[in-house]
């Protein structure tokens, strides 16, 4: 039986290569070039469209295959340089959803070069009780890269500067949300069935509005859809020993699957197919609490006349933070769930009653 | 009428869950068409004519779904936390009965609170199913229920669960079996989870295409004590929209919907609503853009277990509708 719990060499390597990578939205060049160096040789075409998504179709070879998208978005949540306050002070604007108390005192890195900074915070010796008890309102932070150098202008994006890291049977790093998305999409991509038109789209914007993907959507125009991103597991301890009642998923509980989200009631054949290969598999998983949030799906389902969908997420403590961690066994079980599911959809299963 | 009304609203069928509902619709609908097709959300598409000269294309939208419960955790004791499908407000909840779709049934409880001038918010609130425990709770995570009260019959005025929208594919259905002949190709199209966002109008609406869209939906009225100010009330006429939430109603519809409801002598309100909206709001913007109205039903308690319409408003509304799809319409 393969290994579906622990990272081989290549594997470590790629994550932390995507990890590292910045591609905030609307920029995405640093993660698409580094699917594309690792893709190259599997496929023979691939098309960059207006907005930056990239997208790959491998024709299946039998007889009228289903057209099956598969989506995870290559974009991160972080920062914009609004602008040059002097002395290399910058003010910034947030790129996506980001926690405000998360930001003080976190390391960075700036623009194409990787320009190194910090976002400054007056130090404990110099600030009052009361100061400490409020959040700082984003209009006084700074991003802080030191005088002398011209590198950084306003208009470039910014993200964490966080040291990727195997510890155990966990993965530390930023923008796991959703690079562990990305390079399970790269692996189903490297191993595609044949029974299936696959058509493959790494994302951009979804942090800003699943924008990418509902022009990916279109152009496939696919019979259904699945969706690989990553959502956050709130799964420590309740303070009081209570039952944890909203966890929303868990580490090391296997691949989150959704039922229902902020933006879509994911189609209930297809969370019966994901569940019965599961079961059939031996391979675990779990419901991811339903909610709000959202995924790529909220804009593919909508897409033309209607298109079916499902989303499986890798759970991640700590997302949209400097610092995420992820389990290693969630990552490859979800790699297997999905490979075990391309594999085995029924030709009919569109035609089966949505129920 | 009422016993469809009756029937439409005492079936259980929750945004994204729709399949009962469908075929109850199917059924009453299916003798009625030309062509009827599922569509891949789910909406319930039923074709009756084909464009004649002077005809235009046009959709009707009546949602099929109605709101409801989602079992988001079992707890150790077998209690079912749960979150709203569509919008659920917490007042309406404390010891209602529901039934999932599945056919189980559980009624809601609460976490004590020390002030009973205060109302439970949905994460305090839970469904006792009668289980002991996690391991012996019929629930899982992800089932889907919605409430769980009878049709009622006040004569002038009848109260159900889920009036909204099923009084609209009431009027829809009955309009089918009531239209003699139209130059126009009318798509009746039962629509799925508009209370989670328009979806299943936005996509039913590309595949279509139409010429002019048409919502059946209800809306809310300022006929009761101290109601927020509204200019609609039960047994006045259907509700002509002019204004919502999310849509502008098209001018020239809104006149042609007028003008036929003034030549048939049917009485009619004219509609602002302030808040909320219709699948009409998703057609209008669907492709290169579609003329869109709404026939509203007035309706009071609206998203409450005990929805009231009157029966005047529905059997006009009817009426309304056919008078506009018979003749060909120059906008």
């Amino acid at each position: 039986m393969a290994n579906t719990t622990t990272l081989d060499k290549k594997q470590t390597d790629l994550l932390a290569k995507l990890s590292y990578a910045m591609a905030l939205s609307g920029d995405e060049g640093e993660v698409r070039n580094i699917i594309l160096d690792e893709i190259h040789s599997y496929i023979t075409d691939y098309k960059i469209d207006a907005l930056g998504n990239l997208l790959i179709t491998r024709p299946g070879t039998t007889d009228k295959p289903l057209k099956v998208m598969l989506a995870a978005h290559m974009d991160e949540v972080g920062f914009m340089i609004a602008a040059d306050d002097g002395e290399g002070l910058f003010r910034f604007e947030i790129n996506g959803g980001i926690d405000l108390r998360q930001l003080p005192g976190k390391a960075v890195i700036v623009g194409k070069e990787h320009t190194p900074g910090v976002i400054g915070a007056r130090p404990i010796h110099l600030t009052s009780v009361s100061e400490r008890r409020d959040k700082i309102p984003l209009n006084n932070l700074r991003i802080d890269i030191g005088p002398g150098s011209n590198k950084v202008k306003p208009g470039d994006r910014a993200t964490f500067a966080t040291r990727f890291q195997r510890v155990g049977a966990s993965i530390i790093g930023k923008a796991l949300d959703d690079r562990l998305g990305v390079a399970v999409l790269i692996e189903l991509l490297k191993h595609s069935p044949a029974n299936l038109d696959l058509q493959v789209a790494f994302t951009v914007q979804e942090e800003t509005g699943l924008r990418g993907a509902r022009v990916a959507a279109f152009f496939f125009n696919p019979d259904l859809a699945f969706v690989i991103d990553s959502t956050p597991a709130n799964d420590l301890p309740v303070w009081d020993d209570s039952e944890n009642l909203s966890y929303n998923c868990r580490l090391g509980a296997g691949p989150a699957i959704y039922i229902a989200d902020g933006s879509t009631l994911s189609d209930p054949r297809l969370i019966r197919l994901l569940e019965d290969t599961a079961r059939n598999e031996v391979i675990p998983y779990q419901i991811r609490q339903p909610g709000g949030g959202g995924t790529d799906a909220g804009a593919i389902h909508k897409q033309r006349s209607g298109i079916p969908s499902v989303s499986v997420s890798i759970p991640c403590r700590y997302a949209h933070t400097a610092a995420g961690m992820a389990r290693t066994s969630d990552f490859k079980q979800t790699i297997a769930l999905l490979q075990a599911t391309l594999q085995s959809i029924p030709q009919d299963i569109l035609a089966q009653e949505r129920r | 009428m009422k016993d469809l009304i009756q029937k439409l609203t005492e079936t259980f069928s929750p945004s994204g869950y729709e399949h009962d509902i469908r075929q109850v619709i199917r059924n009453e609908a299916e003798p009625l068409v030309d062509e009827i097709k599922v569509d891949a959300l789910g909406n319930l598409i039923a074709r009756k004519g084909k464009l004649g000269k002077n005809g235009k294309r046009i959709m009707l939208a009546g949602h099929m779904d109605e709101i409801g419960l989602i079992a988001t955790h079992i707890d150790e004791n077998g209690f079912v936390r749960f979150s709203g499908i569509g919008g659920l407000y917490p007042h309406t909840l404390f010891s209602g009965r529901v039934r999932f779709v599945n056919g189980l049934t559980g009624v809601i409880g609460g976490e004590r609170i020390a002030d009973v001038s205060k109302t439970l918010s949905i994460s305090q609130l839970f469904i006792d199913v009668g289980a002991t425990s996690a391991k012996d709770c019929p629930i899982k995570t992800g089932d889907v229920a919605a409430f769980d009260r009878p049709f009622f019959d006040m004569g002038r005025r009848m109260v159900a669960k889920a009036m909204d929208d099923r009084v609209g594919c009431a009027v829809m259905i009955e309009a089918l079996r009531n239209l003699k002949s139209s130059p126009n190709e009318i798509y009746f199209v039962f629509t799925t989870q508009e209370e989670v966002g328009l979806r299943g109008a936005a996509t039913s609406a590309f595949g279509i295409d139409p010429e002019i869209g048409i919502s059946l939906d209800v809306t809310g009225t300022g006929d009761t004590p101290k109601a927020r100010k509204m200019d609609v009330g039960l047994g006045r006429g259907p509700a002509i929209k002019i204004k919502d939430g999310g849509m502008l109603s098209d001018v020239r519809v809104v006149q042609w919907m007028i003008r036929t409801a003034e030549k048939a002598k049917l009485p009619y309100q004219r509609e602002v609503l302030e808040a909320g909206t219709t699948d009409a709001t998703a057609i209008q913007v669907t492709r290169a853009g579609v003329p869109v109205g709404c026939i509203s039903i007035p309706c009071r308690y609206i998203h409450s277990p005990s929805e009231m319409v009157d029966t005047n408003d529905v059997d006009n509304a009817t009426k309304l509708l056919v008078a506009l799809l018979s003749a060909p319409i120059t906008l």
